[in-house]
C-alpha cells in the first residue's frame, strides 16, 4: 500500500498546529493607576519637586513633546519635540534617569555572571525596592493630546520600563499644555480658553 | 544497476508523526475570531496572558467597544450567564435559559447594546449580527459598559481587566474606558500587546 499522500498530508498537518501553537502567545503589559478621588474627599494634592518633573505630551502622527518644570498661564518652559526612536524620547528620559538605570544594569550583570546568587523572582523584587529607594530620577507625567493614538500611550509606557523610571503617572493634558502643543504644531486654538466661557 | 528502488517500511515514521499530530491538535487553543480586526501594539512585555478569571474590553480601529469575559476556572462556575441574568435585571429584559446557554457558549467578544442582545442572540445570519454590532454604549448617559465591569466584578470578584486595543485607536476613547473602570474601581490592568524586544545599551545614556 502506498502510504505517501497520507504522510504527506500529515506532515502537512502538523506543521501547522505546530505553527498556530508557537505564534499564538500573546503577552501583557500590566498597568496601575491610582484611586479616583471622590469629589466629596478632600485631598491635598502631593508636592512634587518642579526640577524633577518631566513633562510628557502625546502628539499626533507619532510626536511627542516633553518640558521640564512646570506650565502656567504666566510662564511657559520651551516645548521640544521628538519621537519614539532610539535617539528620540528614550534618550531624554535615559539622561535623567542614569543613576538608577545604571543601577539596575549592574545589579542585572551581577546576577547574570553569578557575583549575587538570588532567585529569579527575587530579582522582580529587589528591582522593585531599587526604584523604591530612588531619589534622583524624573517624575514622569504622561499627557496625551487628544489627537493622539493608543499606539502612542503602549509605546511610552513601555519606553518607561525599558528606561526603568521609577515614578511614572497619567496626567490630564491641562488648557496651557494643549496651547503650547498647537502652538509647536502651527495649529490655531481650536479650544477656547475657560475665563471666556 | 538495480531497476526497483528499495522499499522502506515508513510505518514507525506515520506512527511518531500520527502521535506528534495529536498531541498538537489536542494542545492547540484556538483564540476566537474578532468580530473586528484588531491589530495590537508592540510592547518589551514578556508577561503571558491569564487564561482565566479575564474580562476583555476590546477597541477596534473604528472607535467601538466590544466586551468580553470568560466563564471562570471551572467550566461549572457558569459566569457568563449569571453576568448576563444581572445585566438583563438591572435593564428590564427577561432572559429564556435557551438565550443564558447561547450567550455562555458564545466564543468571541460582543459589541452590542443589551436592548439588541435577545435579538443578536437568536440570529444565526451574520450579516443582521454585523449590523447590530454598534459597540457597547460607553457614554454618561447611557454607561452599559460600566455596568457590564460591575457586574462582571459582582459574580467574579477574582477577575482581571484586560484591554486589547488597535493601536490606532484614538486616545480620547482610550481615557473613557479607563475612566469608566478606575469610577468602578478597577485600578490595576493589563494591556495586551505583541512582543518586541529592544536592547539598550548598556553603557547608558549617551556620553
Amino acid at each position: 500500500m502506498d502510504m505517501t499522500p497520507m504522510v504527506d498530508l500529515m506532515c502537512l498537518l502538523l506543521t501547522f498546529f505546530m505553527l498556530v501553537g508557537a505564534f499564538n502567545k500573546p503577552k501583557v503589559m500590566e498597568i496601575v493607576l491610582p484611586d479616583k478621588i471622590k469629589k466629596d474627599q478632600k485631598v491635598d494634592p502631593p508636592k512634587i519637586a518642579e526640577s524633577r518633573t518631566l513633562n510628557i505630551i502625546l502628539g499626533p502622527d507619532d510626536k511627542v513633546f516633553w518640558y521640564g518644570g512646570k506650565a502656567d498661564a504666566t510662564s511657559q518652559p520651551p516645548l521640544f519635540e521628538t519621537n519614539f526612536s532610539a535617539t528620540g524620547i528614550r534618550e531624554v528620559l535615559l539622561d535623567r534617569n542614569k543613576a538608577l538605570f545604571d543601577k539596575i544594569v549592574q545589579f542585572k550583570n551581577d546576577v547574570k555572571t553569578g557575583k549575587l546568587d538570588i532567585k529569579q523572582d527575587s530579582l522582580a523584587n529587589a528591582i522593585r525596592q531599587l526604584k523604591k529607594e530612588d531619589d534622583t530620577g524624573p517624575i514622569v507625567l504622561i499627557k496625551a493630546y487628544k489627537t493622539s493614538k493608543y499606539k502612542d500611550f503602549v509605546d511610552i509606557i513601555d519606553e518607561m520600563s525599558i528606561v526603568g523610571i521609577a515614578t511614572y503617572i497619567l496626567v490630564d493634558i491641562n488648557y496651557v499644555e494643549q496651547g503650547m502643543v498647537e502652538a509647536k504644531l502651527g495649529l490655531s486654538r481650536t479650544t477656547a480658553p475657560l475665563t471666556q466661557k | 544497476m538495480p531497476t526497483k528502488s528499495p522499499r522502506i517500511d515508513m510505518t514507525p515514521m506515520v506512527d511518531l508523526f500520527a502521535l506528534l499530530l495529536t498531541f498538537f491538535m489536542l494542545t492547540s487553543v484556538f483564540t476566537p475570531q474578532e468580530p473586528a480586526p484588531i491589530d495590537t501594539p508592540f510592547s518589551v512585555s514578556e508577561k503571558p496572558k491569564p487564561d482565566a478569571n479575564i474580562m476583555t474590553v476590546v477597541l477596534s480601529a473604528d472607535n467601538r467597544v466590544f466586551f468580553n469575559v470568560d466563564n471562570g476556572q471551572d467550566t461549572i462556575l457558569h459566569y457568563r450567564p449569571q453576568i448576563l441574568k444581572e445585566m438583563g435585571k438591572r435593564y428590564n429584559i427577561e432572559f429564556t435559559p435557551q438565550e443564558l446557554r447561547k450567550f455562555e457558549k458564545y466564543p468571541a467578544s460582543f459589541g452590542v447594546s443589551i436592548h439588541d442582545m435577545k435579538k443578536y442572540l437568536n440570529t444565526e445570519d451574520a450579516k443582521v449580527k454585523e449590523i447590530l454590532e454598534k459597540g457597547v454604549p460607553i457614554d454618561s448617559v447611557d454607561n452599559q459598559f460600566g455596568y457590564w465591569v460591575f457586574y462582571t466584578r459582582q459574580i467574579n470578584p477574582a477577575v482581571q481587566a484586560l484591554i486589547k486595543g488597535d493601536g490606532n485607536v484614538e486616545y480620547p476613547l482610550v481615557k473613557k474606558v479607563l475612566d469608566v473602570l478606575q469610577d468602578y474601581n478597577v485600578s490595576r490592568f493589563s494591556l495586551i500587546t505583541n512582543l518586541q524586544a529592544v536592547t539598550v545599551d548598556v553603557t547608558g545614556a549617551k556620553k
